[in-house]
């Protein structure tokens, strides 16, 4: 149950993305470019994503378990530290480069194979080197 | 303003269906629909099975799209070198495991339940990205 939930959370999310536009580094990189041509759609996604998702967040945790019975998980980490500063900055910059995040390449990985299998390949190499623990 | 509003009507509608797969991954399992975490989590375990769904998910909605449209949808994607892209992945991956997230993990699902954390690294990665994108501007590599 819990995996065919996450298949289908997954496909919305997709999808989400592909209407969106999101999955266009265009448009990524039409938001950053707040000194040009502004596209603020990124904007408006979060802010239709942020609509639907707070409530439901806020059902889930007044709740305190979840449909599956397991608990809602919270991070464990609360402190601001320079490895969340330092770590938002390289993804940023990263994200800048390319105007890819890690939803979109992940669908995009049909449409244009090689260029993003190379991509998610060094962002994992990134993700296991970031974590040794 | 580079956005006809038809595309904004998009970008609403398609932010919509992501907050709501985020909002029922949460309900359903009390999981966070943040892409870094779920592919970490994906590969090192313990417990995969769940993220190993969620990628396959989002790697079905790519094959629609793939199939429907070719790689409209990824318009732009060929204006960055494989050289360029490996930096690129690289930076993301480093950034988002030290991070603790990406635009998912905290920009919707961190902003969602009002975590600080996640407004202080949405609002780090946001500027640090568009001041890339200016320095690119001003070195002619945009």
């Amino acid at each position: 149950m819990k995996v065919l939930t996450a298949l289908f959370a997954g496909l919305l999310f997709g999808l989400g993305l592909l209407v969106s536009g999101m999955s266009s580094p265009d448009k990524v990189i039409g938001f950053l470019n707040v000194t040009g041509a502004w596209d603020p759609s990124l904007a408006v996604v979060m802010g239709g994503a942020l609509m639907v998702a707070t409530p439901l967040f806020a059902v889930a945790n007044r709740r305190g378990t979840a449909w599956s019975g397991e608990a809602i998980c919270a991070p464990r980490q609360q402190v601001i530290d320079r490895k969340l500063v330092g770590g938002a900055m390289l993804f940023g910059i990263g994200w800048a480069i390319a105007g890819l995040c890690p939803g979109p390449a992940l669908v995009n990985l049909i449409a244009r194979p090689v260029p993003v299998a190379t991509f998610l390949t060094a962002m994992v190499v990134g993700l296991l080197l970031s974590r040794r623990d | 303003m580079a956005a006809a509003l038809p595309d904004l009507l998009y970008a609403l509608a398609g932010g919509g269906l992501i907050g709501l797969a985020a909002g029922l991954l949460r309900l359903a399992t009390g999981q966070i629909a943040g892409i870094s975490g779920i592919v970490r989590e994906g590969l090192r375990g313990p417990e995969r099975g769940w993220q190993l769904a969620f990628v396959a998910g989002m790697l079905i909605a790519g094959t629609f799209a793939a199939v429907r449209f070719g790689d409209r949808l990824s318009a732009g994607l060929e204006r960055t070198s494989l050289p360029g892209l490996l930096v690129a992945g690289l930076l993301v991956g480093l950034g988002t495991g030290l991070g603790n997230g990406c635009t998912s993990g905290h920009g919707i699902c961190g902003l969602a339940r009002f975590s600080k954390r996640s407004a202080v690294a949405v609002a780090t990665f946001m500027v640090a990205a568009m001041v890339t994108v200016y320095l690119r501007k001003l070195g002619g590599w945009l």
